[in-house]
């Protein structure tokens, strides 16, 4: 089992689900989160105030998925939430020990 | 008696009442999501208090028998006298007690202002022995100055129709009196002060600015038609200052932000109130677009100036009183209000001279009071919570409680 983990703008978030459920994946967890890469940050300003905000709101996505699948799902990741401008986001790939479902205590691949 | 009239100034008084509240969401969208409630209670409370002691001692010593011009005596101590009969100084066609409860809410407003000022940053205990000696000692003498009847500065000629002297300028140079003594917000120059929740900001200052027609136009205590061109010219100016400060932003920062134009509108009302009752259509045009510009360059000021006033209540209800208060010597007309005066701009000069006495004579007096105030409490109690606090927020270190849990 693969945990992937994916960086991504937030507006692409709707796309990359789209072709994720077309692939038949089962669950997945997204956080708002906030962090600079090469994009670095933007300039707001308020009442004159001019503020350098230095981390940017990305979308963080979880899924874990069997060995054979981690191919294809990094494919659909990276084909929908590409914009080919900086600050498209990055994809990990985590080996992960066990899973288990809470409610019946089934475990590995069956849990997932 | 008049019913209609009675009508009006209740239902004025009910809309001035919301505008705290109203302020306390302006306010409370500007800080940072640890001091949301902080921000909030530090208005909501006044509404409390500041009723109280208008009850007990305020309203009696801002309204009540004149004292060689300076202050009322404490005969309507508890109101005592105040009755469903119509006084025959303050609005001879309402009973008495709407009349002083229409006051009571100016009397609210005005020190829930200068929270602005030292948002983030104060001691509650303190805050609020801040609000009862500055009602006490500012706000109730100055309201008698201009507005009761004996009043010095009122008698001196002086035009203030609704509170540019009353309630802004002794609120924006007390706010600056305040930011001083208090000091900056830990951070100051390093860190971000983000505005939280600028939706919040926007909501408010729609309610001020639905309360502010109550404010001006119920300030003729009568439902008559000048009350309805004090509403039109209140309405005109927030338009227009509500423009020019966004025009003025987008030219100097290239965007215009929503900040900027909810902070106009704001400037556009403060400007027009001492004028509401004495100017035209077209002279509210003048005096919005102007308050736009001049309350955004005095927030462009504060920076280069480095005191943390930090919700600009200097630059918005100081520099917008001072430029209504001012306006109303320039474009007063007795064509609008036979009972006002002539402005420079309709042959008399003289009552510019008589607008910048009483202007000056506010910033002296509001700022050297509240500085001895703060001062005071500084010493018996102090004023800043701790680092520590500050680091946690208000809401956490003040009230145990947050604005936002998940």
């Amino acid at each position: 089992m693969k945990k992937i983990e994916a960086i991504i703008k937030p507006f692409k978030l709707d796309d990359v689900k789209e072709g994720l459920s077309v692939l038949g994946i089962k669950g997945l967890t997204v956080s708002e989160v906030k962090g600079f890469g090469r994009q670095r940050g933007h300039k707001e300003i308020y009442r004159g105030a001019e503020y350098e905000v230095d981390f940017v709101p990305k979308i963080k996505l979880e899924i874990v998925v069997d060995d054979d699948q981690v191919e294809s799902v990094v494919k659909i990741i990276q084909g929908k939430a590409q914009t080919g401008k900086i600050g498209d986001g990055k994809i990990f790939i985590i080996s992960i020990e066990e899973a288990i479902r809470i409610r019946t205590g089934e475990k590995g691949q069956d849990a997932i | 008696m008049n019913a209609g009239d009675t009508v009006f100034v209740l239902m004025s008084a009910a809309m001035v009442m919301l505008m705290t509240p109203g302020l306390a969401l302006f306010y409370g969208g500007m800080v940072r999501n640890k001091n949301v409630l902080g921000t909030l209670m530090q208005s909501f409370v006044i509404l409390g208090i500041i009723t109280l002691q208008w009850v007990l001692w305020g309203y009696s010593i801002s309204f009540g028998p004149d004292l060689g011009g300076f202050l009322g005596n404490l005969e309507w101590f508890g109101l005592k006298g105040v009755g469903m009969d119509p006084s025959p100084n303050y609005g001879s066609t309402i009973p008495h007690v709407a009349f002083m409860i229409f006051q009571c809410m100016f009397a609210i407003i005005t020190p829930a202002l200068i929270t602005g000022a030292f948002a983030e940053r104060m001691k509650f205990g303190s805050f609020l022995v801040f609000v009862i000696l500055w009602a006490t000692l500012v706000y109730d003498p100055l309201c008698h100055w201009v507005w009761a009847a004996g009043g010095w500065i009122g008698k001196m000629g002086a035009l203030d129709f609704a509170g540019g002297t009353v309630v802004h300028i002794s609120s924006g140079t007390s706010a600056l009196a305040a930011a001083i003594i208090i000091g900056k917000r830990r951070g100051y120059g390093s860190i971000a002060y983000i505005p939280h929740n600028l939706p919040m900001t926007v909501t408010g200052a729609a309610l001020l600015w639905f309360g502010w027609f109550g404010f001006n136009a119920g300030s003729a205590l009568a439902a008559n038609g000048l009350a309805a061109s004090a509403f039109m010219v209140t309405h005109i100016s927030s338009a227009c200052a509500a423009l020019s400060w966004m025009g003025m932003e987008w030219i100097h920062r290239k965007k215009p932000t929503t900040l900027g134009a909810v902070s106009g509108a704001v400037a556009g009302l403060v400007a027009i109130t001492p004028a509401s009752g004495f100017v035209g259509p077209l002279s509210a045009v003048i005096i919005g677009l102007f308050a736009g510009i001049i309350c955004y360059g005095g927030i462009m000021l504060k920076s280069k100036l480095g005191y943390d006033d930090s919700l600009d209540v200097v630059g918005i209800h100081g520099l917008g009183g001072i430029w209504g208060a001012l306006a109303t010597g320039l474009f007063a007309n007795t064509a609008i209000n036979p009972n006002g005066a002539d402005g420079l701009f309709f042959g008399n000069p003289v009552q510019l001279l008589v607008q910048f006495i009483s202007v000056m004579v506010t910033m002296v007096f509001a700022f050297f009071v509240t500085w001895i105030i703060l001062k005071f409490i500084n010493m018996i109690m102090g004023l800043r919570i701790t680092d520590e606090e500050e680091e946690k927020g208000l809401d956490l270190s003040l009230h145990n409680e947050t604005g936002y849990s998940f």
